[in-house]
């Protein structure tokens, strides 16, 4: 469904991503691992279109993604960082974004909006919201338009427990529905029960793409933090990696 | 793409400034016909207003709403919306509300007191020039990599254009005060916007005797008909160049 052939980028002096060659089809759930700066953003705001390659293509669908806008329609991307208009309240957002999209009342996923309860802040400006509300917006508007491709950028960050759960739970049930579902997360436990395939980052390089079986099967190690853990240092590709927390590495990057 | 535009201009209006903007020409611009006796002197004053206020005023506007809405537009790219039609309706609804205050603001004084070919001259040329500087404020804040040198830039394009210029010209001029020079000085105007604009309506009201043998070249040529089609034709070719120079930034820009 997105294929991505020798895709390179580089900001500067930074490397930030190499060569990167990948296939990922439906039903298929990708975890981005890596650590910061490792490239997992930059990957993924160039599936979106967000950053131009140096060189390299991105397929979504067997098309090119240069040129036509129209593949994006059936993307939902929650970003890291969900940053909206601070004037425009939510109701309004959402109205907004389905007058943008173009997409029937009937076949939009209301599903999180009902369960996050954001309908009772609709008249509220998004600035007045906290962080963690504001990434229930993100993510209840990725979900809204019923995309086949879900991009999740850090989804879980800044989620109280409850909501991280239903934020999950929603994965799972798309998961069902044979869509592909990309995550970069750094808390792995989070991933344990959602991933079918692991992307493996390091500056910039891909490191591998396996399924979560094989991954488990050849490391032995029944948690994907500890399998991780367990690769990285056999591979002693990286000596700050201490199970499930993923080191910081300055690299300069923004992420 | 008119859609987004639509809701551009709501944030707009929302913000006050440009309320303010229309306010305080249509107060000045009324007050100096009452304070006249003479209606042409009147529009002299106002001339000399519109010249330095509205690029001002455009620019500072353009560039500050652009850093404002960077939320907005960001949020756009990951929807099936292409680059250009992102980055246009952003120029259709600053630019719109901007040739709004200003025709409310002096075009109604104006209509009031000076109906004639002048009172006209005034409002084809400060519509013009606010397009001009709208456009240039888009490629400086697409070019500029944060919000201290987009503004910067802009407040020095402006200083160029509104005060730099005429001094290089004055010094040109004098400088070479013993070659033939006119051929050249109508070039020079047609390098800066302003310049243009304040010719085209001193010609109009009849003082370009005034400004000496340059003045009656001037109206040699800008009072005849291919005169007024080449003062348009070079203002068009000031919005037109920057904003297509912007938009070719924007399409390869990273954000």
């Amino acid at each position: 469904m997105i294929r991505i052939e020798n895709l390179t980028k580089r900001f500067k002096k930074l490397q930030a991503l190499g060569d990167i060659n990948a296939l990922f089809n439906k039903g298929q759930v990708i975890s981005l691992i890596g650590p910061n700066g490792s490239g997992k953003t930059t990957l993924i705001k160039s599936i979106l279109g967000m950053v131009k390659p140096d060189s390299g293509c991105i397929y979504v669908d067997t098309k090119p993604i240069n040129g036509d806008p129209s593949y994006r329609s059936q993307i939902g991307y929650m970003p890291q960082i969900g940053h909206y208009p601070d004037n425009m309240k939510v109701g309004h957002l959402f109205n907004m974004m389905k007058n943008i999209r173009k997409v029937s009342d009937a076949a939009l996923d209301t599903d999180l909006l009902v369960k996050f309860n954001l309908v009772s802040i609709f008249d509220k400006p998004m600035r007045t919201l906290s962080g963690g509300t504001r990434q229930k917006v993100s993510a209840a508007l990725a979900f809204y338009f019923n995309p086949d491709i879900l991009i999740l950028d850090e989804p879980t960050a800044g989620l109280d427990p409850l909501s991280s759960e239903i934020l999950k739970e929603k994965i799972i049930e798309e998961k069902k529905k044979n869509k592909l579902i990309l995550i970069t997360s750094h808390i792995l436990s989070d991933l344990d029960e959602l991933t079918t395939h692991v992307m493996y980052l390091q500056e910039g390089k891909m490191i591998f793409l396996k399924d979560i079986g094989t991954l488990r099967q050849e490391t032995g190690q029944d948690r994907l933090g500890k399998a991780i853990a367990r690769i990285m240092r056999d591979g002693k590709k990286d000596a700050l990696w201490i199970d499930e927390v993923l080191a910081v590495k300055e690299t300069g990057i923004t992420d | 793409m008119l859609k987004l535009s639509r809701y551009v201009l709501y944030d707009i209006i929302r913000n006050k400034v440009i309320i303010a903007y229309s306010l305080f020409l249509f107060i000045v611009s009324f007050s100096l016909f009452q304070l006249e006796e003479n209606d042409s002197k009147a529009i002299l004053s106002l001339l000399n207003i519109v010249l330095i206020v509205v690029p001002l005023i455009s620019m500072i506007f353009t560039t500050i709403h652009y850093y404002n809405s960077y939320e907005f537009i960001e949020l756009m790219l990951a929807q099936p919306l292409s680059r250009s039609g992102i980055l246009l309706s952003e120029y259709t609804g600053v630019a719109l509300s901007l040739l709004s205050a200003f025709f409310f603001g002096v075009g109604v004084p104006v209509l009031l007191f000076a109906f004639d070919e002048t009172g006209l001259a005034l409002l084809f040329a400060g519509g013009a020039l606010t397009l001009v500087f709208t456009s240039i404020a888009f490629l400086a804040s697409v070019k500029a990599r944060d919000k201290a040198r987009g503004i910067g830039s802009a407040l020095l394009l402006w200083f160029y254009f509104a005060l730099i210029y005429d001094g290089l010209v004055l010094l040109i001029l004098f400088s070479f005060s013993e070659y033939p020079m006119e051929k050249f000085t109508l070039l020079l105007s047609a390098l800066n916007p302003i310049d243009l604009g304040r010719i085209f309506i001193m010609l109009k009201m009849d003082v370009s005797a005034l400004m000496g043998y340059t003045g009656a070249l001037y109206k040699d040529f800008f009072g005849s008909g291919t005169g007024i089609i080449f003062t348009v034709g070079i203002m068009l070719l000031w919005i037109v160049l920057p904003l297509w120079w912007a938009l070719n930034a924007f399409k390869r820009k990273d954000l």
